[in-house]
């Protein structure tokens, strides 16, 4: 029986999924800082920033963000199901 | 008017194909071959009611006049949905938990499941969003006026106004009030809806990619036309920036609709996860194409047309009829998917929270003898509120006259609904938060949000007149509606949010923290709180008057005939009683409550439950019994605890008893063989001398005498052996008569003494004190000596000190006299001084006197003798106590 060597392994993907949720739960707040950058940006003046950069930097940062909130999910959600299967119970609710 | 035609026939159409999607759906689900309605897409797309005509043709409106300002409209919601984990997970599992059937549930349900509450809710929410289901009425009436050219022919108009709520109406009715029970999703109605999502973004997505690739030359040209146009002339003010943000997140949790469709018609947590990512990416795809349109329109169209409507217009002015068309659906599909959900979600909320409570006041003062099927009361109810919600907003249409900016309503509905989020939030998130500060918080947010918000809307005069508006009510100035305290200057929606929602909080958190919450508010707040601490168990009911006959009356009223003997008889199971009526125990009461609850919402199902049962749900009585339960359930775990120590101590016992019952098997093994020994040693002497004297004549008569002599002594040995043993066996079954005497013990010493050191060649000094010996006793005399012969004869055999010495203390306290034989020799190991009383045994196996009978004998005699023979340890030599009554009792035997 290699019980002990997979007791291992859980740990380690539960700490992985840990830390993974620890990342979904920072990422709003990373995006509420990028979205509240343009009240940084200069009103007047030369260093003003045009309206279409200002497009596209807020398109930017919400395309990544939404790229990056996907695969997070994904993994989040094949890390519950592989550790389900570990643990060979149904699927359950997320518990925290 | 021919186009207007032609876009009645294909809105009729639109509106026949979502009829057969919904059919579609609702009997798949029926039949159990629904598997995709529960795809977590189709969640996703259904939240896209967020996006209503107001983002298809408001957004590029605000777009043209207020700049990127109106990407804080879907940047709010983006990140609630990004920060799920937070927030929204926890309001949809207490959702699912406590079967909340909308936000006035919700909230009522957390603050002790207060209908007033509830009622203020539902009053507030209608308040907040009859305006903007009048705005959706507004922008298909609009639309339909483009299309027939002039927009001049008023009547027309209002006429279309009422055939939309009309026709809204009918779908909403027929589809969202099929099923009873909320909880249960309405598939026809999300399904319709999520079919709406996929038409409005993808004609936002078709007149997006016409203006960008077919107007002008490509995203760089685009890029040079915003630089080009008054847009580019757009400054980010900070406070609306910031605000504005938070108040469409605030809206995003708070507006019932959105509640709907998030929370209650949510079917699987886990859908949340993908909505998570996939909800903010379809809100960015709907704000992608927004400036490029208003951009193009701007340039395209003559001054002063209205940027509202561009989605519409620049196809049409650019003679893309059938893009006009697709444009016109999806700005069609927003509002119509908006105003169902809406409708539906504040029908509910009325027909639970105002309705229902009303009728049984009114009907039901008699508790069980509910008059009448209830079942179709409530979907009436919900019917009629259906049609009231929306007859509201076509009255709001109508007498606002569908004038100003489509976004300002917005926006004021969305302030007013966020006013909900201090008691929503702490709700789920503080234990501390009672149903008192909900209420102040409630009240002063709105009363803040109306005064200087919504009546200053109107326009001066209307409700607030200009004297108001410059010198403030009563003519104090610091109560200016857009200057609050004196703070002018600021933008008046973010005034007025600044104010309604901090002081709102404010009220809220100083109301809750002075008060003490009812113990049913306790109970659910700590439910909500700690959602994913511990499965569900809702406040219990006292069980007891119940009765189960009449709660299934009333249950079938509610949940149908079939429904409510599904419950029963699995409740019924699950406390192993055959047939159809369960004990109305607390988790029964529980159980239907939450059943009720998904059908008539929590406060409404408490009160039919509470007017069957009798009393309030929880009673300081019930927390005791709960508090007991725990305090029995701590005693029982200290007694298991006892118990165990028992247990191990019980497995020690019997381990020792173990080790002894093989020592006593070993020491019969070995007595065995030393009494087959013992005997053999005689019989062979006996045996042999006897052959010599048979077989040999020739002896001479001193040698015959030496032999029979032998033959006589080891015959003599064997008798007393033998002798031994038959007198253990008469001891130990109690066959022996006392021959009861009476002596003084001094006597009964020196006669032991005499018999037993007489005739001895080792000398043992005895050291006793005669005058503690004159005590009379009143015993078998001859029983007692032989016991005192035989502790003094092991005294004399096995002391192994030089000078052997035997020191004899006596004394008599309480009828009781105590003899102590104690010598100056080796004292008996810890091991072997319980074992020396046992038959065969003996300390010294080498040095054998007799078979070791002795002390068992002794032991058996001091028995009958009601006294006792045991080793006294600690004395540095080998002790014993003789232990006697001094009268020795008869009755003892």
């Amino acid at each position: 029986m290699s019980t002990g060597r997979s007791m291992i392994f859980l740990e380690r993907q539960t700490y992985r999924r840990r830390r993974l949720i620890d990342w979904i739960r920072m990422l709003p707040i990373i995006g509420l800082i990028l979205w509240l950058v343009p009240l940084l940006w200069p009103v007047d003046g030369s260093g003003q920033v045009s309206t279409s950069d200002a497009v596209v930097y807020l398109f930017a940062v919400w395309f990544v963000l939404v790229v990056i909130k996907a695969i997070s999910s994904t993994a989040l959600a094949r890390a519950r199901r592989a550790e389900d299967a570990e643990r060979g119970k149904p699927d359950q609710p997320e518990q925290n | 008017m021919g186009s207007l035609n032609t876009i009645v026939g294909v809105s009729l159409v639109y509106v026949a194909f979502l009829f057969a999607v919904a059919f579609a759906a609702e009997r798949a689900a029926k039949k159990g071959r629904g598997n995709w309605l529960n795809w977590p897409v189709v969640y996703t797309l259904s939240l896209s009611i967020y996006c209503t005509a107001w983002t298809f043709y408001g957004a590029v409106g605000y777009a043209a006049r207020s700049g990127l300002e109106y990407l804080t409209i879907y940047i709010g919601p983006s990140l609630v949905l990004f920060g799920w984990w937070w927030g929204l997970r926890r309001m949809v599992r207490i959702g699912r938990t406590q079967r909340i059937t909308s936000i006035a549930d919700m909230i009522s349900s957390r603050y002790g499941k207060s209908n007033f509450l509830a009622i203020a809710v539902t009053l507030l929410a209608v308040i907040g969003t009859t305006p903007y289901i009048a705005l959706q009425l507004q922008s298909v009436t609009t639309s339909f006026a483009v299309f027939a050219g002039t927009g001049s022919d008023q009547v027309d108009l209002t006429a279309t106004a009422l055939w939309v709520a009309a026709g809204l109406a009918i779908f909403t009715i027929l589809f969202g009030t099929r099923t009873l029970d909320s909880n249960e999703r309405h598939y026809g109605v999300v399904m319709a809806i999520a079919v709406e999502a996929i038409v409005k973004l993808f004609a936002l997505l078709a007149v997006g990619v016409f203006v960008v690739w077919g107007i002008a030359d490509g995203p760089a040209d685009i890029l040079t036309r915003i630089e080009s146009s008054e847009i580019s002339t757009w400054q980010i003010k900070g406070g609306r920036w910031a605000g504005l943000i938070f108040l469409s997140a605030a809206a995003l949790l708070c507006l019932p609709r959105m509640f709907q469709v998030m929370v209650v018609e949510n079917e699987n947590e886990d859908h949340l996860r993908t909505a998570s990512w996939a909800f903010p990416a379809y809100l960015m795809i709907m704000s992608l194409f927004v400036v490029p349109i208003a951009v193009v329109g701007l340039d395209l169209l003559p001054a002063g047309s209205n940027p509202d409507l561009f989605v519409l217009t620049i196809p049409l002015a650019t003679g893309n009829e059938s893009l006009a068309m697709l444009s016109f659906l999806g700005g069609f599909s927003s509002a119509t998917s908006m105003v169902i959900v809406a409708s539906l979600a504040l029908a509910t909320m009325v027909s639970n929270h105002v309705v229902m409570p009303i009728w049984l006041s009114a009907t039901g003062a008699g508790g069980a003898s509910v008059s009448g099927d209830v079942r179709s009361v409530v979907i009436q109810s919900r019917r009629l509120s259906i049609a009231a919600v929306l007859v509201l907003g076509y009255l709001y249409y109508r007498l606002s006259g569908g004038g100003s900016a489509l976004a300002s309503i917005g926006l004021i509905s969305f302030a007013g609904v966020a006013q909900f989020l201090p008691c929503l939030l702490g709700g789920i998130f503080w234990r501390g938060a009672n149903r008192n500060g909900a209420i102040a918080g409630l009240a002063v947010g709105f009363i803040l949000w109306a005064y200087c918000l919504l009546l200053p809307s109107f326009g001066t005069g209307t409700f607030l007149s200009a004297e108001v508006m410059e010198n403030g009510l009563f003519g104090l100035a610091w109560l200016r509606p857009q200057a609050l305290f004196g703070i002018s200057g600021l933008d008046p929606l973010i005034h007025a949010v600044l104010w309604s929602i901090s002081l709102n909080t404010f009220a809220f958190f100083v109301v809750s923290i002075c008060g003490i919450p009812s113990p049913i508010e306790r109970l659910q707040g700590a439910q909500f709180v700690n959602v994913f601490e511990h499965s569900s168990r809702a406040p219990t009911w006292t069980d007891g008057t119940a009765k189960s006959e009449d709660l299934m009356v009333m249950a079938q009223r509610i949940l149908g005939a079939r429904e409510a003997q599904r419950v029963f008889e699995r409740e019924a199971n699950r406390q192993g009683i055959p047939g159809l009526l369960p004990e109305p125990d607390a988790d029964f009461l529980q159980v239907l409550e939450r059943e009720l609850a998904g059908s008539v919402g929590a406060a409404t199902a408490h009160a039919m439950i509470g007017q069957i049962v009798g009393g309030a749900s929880v009673s300081v009585q019930d927390l005791m019994a709960v508090a007991n339960e725990t305090a029995q359930i701590m005693e029982y775990s200290s007694q298991l605890e006892v118990k165990s120590d028992e247990l191990s101590r019980t497995a020690r016992q019997l381990g020792r008893a173990n080790e002894k019952l093989l020592q006593v098997s070993d020491q019969k093994d070995e007595f065995l063989s030393q009494i087959s020994h013992e005997l053999r040693t005689p019989m062979t002497s006996i045996r042999a001398f006897s052959e010599i004297l048979r077989d040999n004549d020739r002896l001479s008569n001193r040698e015959k005498r030496k032999y029979s002599g032998i033959i006589n002594t080891e015959a003599v040995r064997l008798t007393r052996l033998l002798d031994d043993l038959l007198d253990l066996s008469v001891l130990e079954n109690g066959q022996i008569t006392l021959d009861q005497g009476r002596a003084s013990l001094r006597e009964v010493i020196e006669a032991s003494l005499d018999a037993a050191l007489n005739h001895t060649e080792v000398k043992l000094k005895v050291i006793r004190s005669r005058r503690d010996e004159e005590i009379m006793l009143d015993t078998d005399l001859d029983r007692l000596s032989q016991v005192f012969i035989n502790l003094i004869r092991n005294a004399q055999k096995y002391c192994d000190a030089d000078q052997p010495e035997l020191q004899i203390h006596t004394y008599e306290s309480d009828g009781v006299v105590t003899v102590d034989f104690i010598d100056n020799g080796t004292p008996i190991p810890d091991g072997a001084q319980e074992i020396i009383f046992h038959k065969f045994s003996r300390v010294n196996p080498q040095k054998a006197g007799g078979a070791g009978l002795g002390l068992a004998i002794c032991r058996e005699v001091m028995h009958r003798l009601g006294g006792e023979v045991s080793y006294l340890p600690g004395q540095g030599s080998t002790a014993f106590r003789v232990t006697l009554p001094q009268q020795l009792k008869i009755a003892a035997q």
